[in-house]
């Protein structure tokens, strides 16, 4: 068996918010083995979608995204690793202040 | 544009606010999903725990979400108070709107007003502000 590290196709789930830049879909793929090469994958797709997501290379402090039930701040943030089957949830923080 | 809110969910949200106070309560009101029915309340915990900001905890707001999936709901109100100001949306809370379909109610529990309290109900999409009516019911 050959030991290749190929991408893995990955479940996206879009927030109501976000889906403008997916065109109205709520469920989206991409291929990437961690979540900086998702994030950039679906922004060559949906055009404007990584600015939603990252400010300055990191990801944006009210913009929560899970792998599988994980939120990824546990999983090593953009490092966290992605493997076929995985679930990406992206959820904007609900929030507010005075 | 209206909230049509019952009485009882009203009580139970101006409670929670003096509970919490001198923290921002927050939480939503939830419902069928595209019926603007604001029927099952649902406080939730400021995991911020402020008097001038809140926000869900994270594991909190995936495993709402995920309720909301299975049972075809979608949030119909967001709430949170303001402890010592108007209850109008702030800057952040005007930044941090997610949810483009739903009310966002806020009440004060500013000691000025008391023992009256504020509540208040917005459309917050795309960064505009507007206010709308409160109609509140005996029942839904």
């Amino acid at each position: 068996m050959s030991a290749t590290t190929s991408s893995s196709k990955i479940e996206v789930r879009i927030p109501t918010i976000l889906r403008p830049f997916t065109n109205g879909e709520k469920v989206v793929s991409a291929d990437a083995t961690n979540l900086a090469e998702l994030i950039s994958a679906l922004d060559k797709s949906y055009t404007g979608l990584g600015e939603r997501l990252l400010e300055n290379g990191e990801l944006r402090r009210f913009i929560n995204i899970y792998i599988n039930d994980e939120d990824v701040r546990f999983m090593g943030s953009l490092t966290a690793t992605l493997k076929a089957g995985d679930s990406v949830t992206i959820l904007p923080a609900v929030a507010g202040g005075c | 544009m209206t909230l049509r809110i019952s009485s009882q969910h009203v009580e139970a949200i101006l409670e929670q606010s003096r509970v919490e106070y001198p923290d921002e309560c927050c939480g939503v009101i939830l419902g069928p999903e595209g019926s603007d029915r604001a029927e099952i309340l649902k406080p939730m915990i400021n995991a911020a725990h402020s008097p001038t900001f809140y926000e869900f905890d994270s594991k909190d707001l995936l495993a709402l979400y995920r309720e909301l999936d299975d049972n075809s709901q979608e949030i119909v109100v967001v709430y949170h108070s303001h402890t010592e100001t108007q209850a109008f949306p702030s800057r952040t809370d005007i930044a941090y709107a997610s949810e483009p379909n739903a009310h966002y109610v806020l009440v004060s529990t500013r000691k000025e007003i008391a023992p009256e309290n504020e509540f208040r109900s917005y459309r917050i999409i795309d960064g505009v502000v507007t206010e709308e009516d409160v109609e509140i019911v005996a029942a839904l």
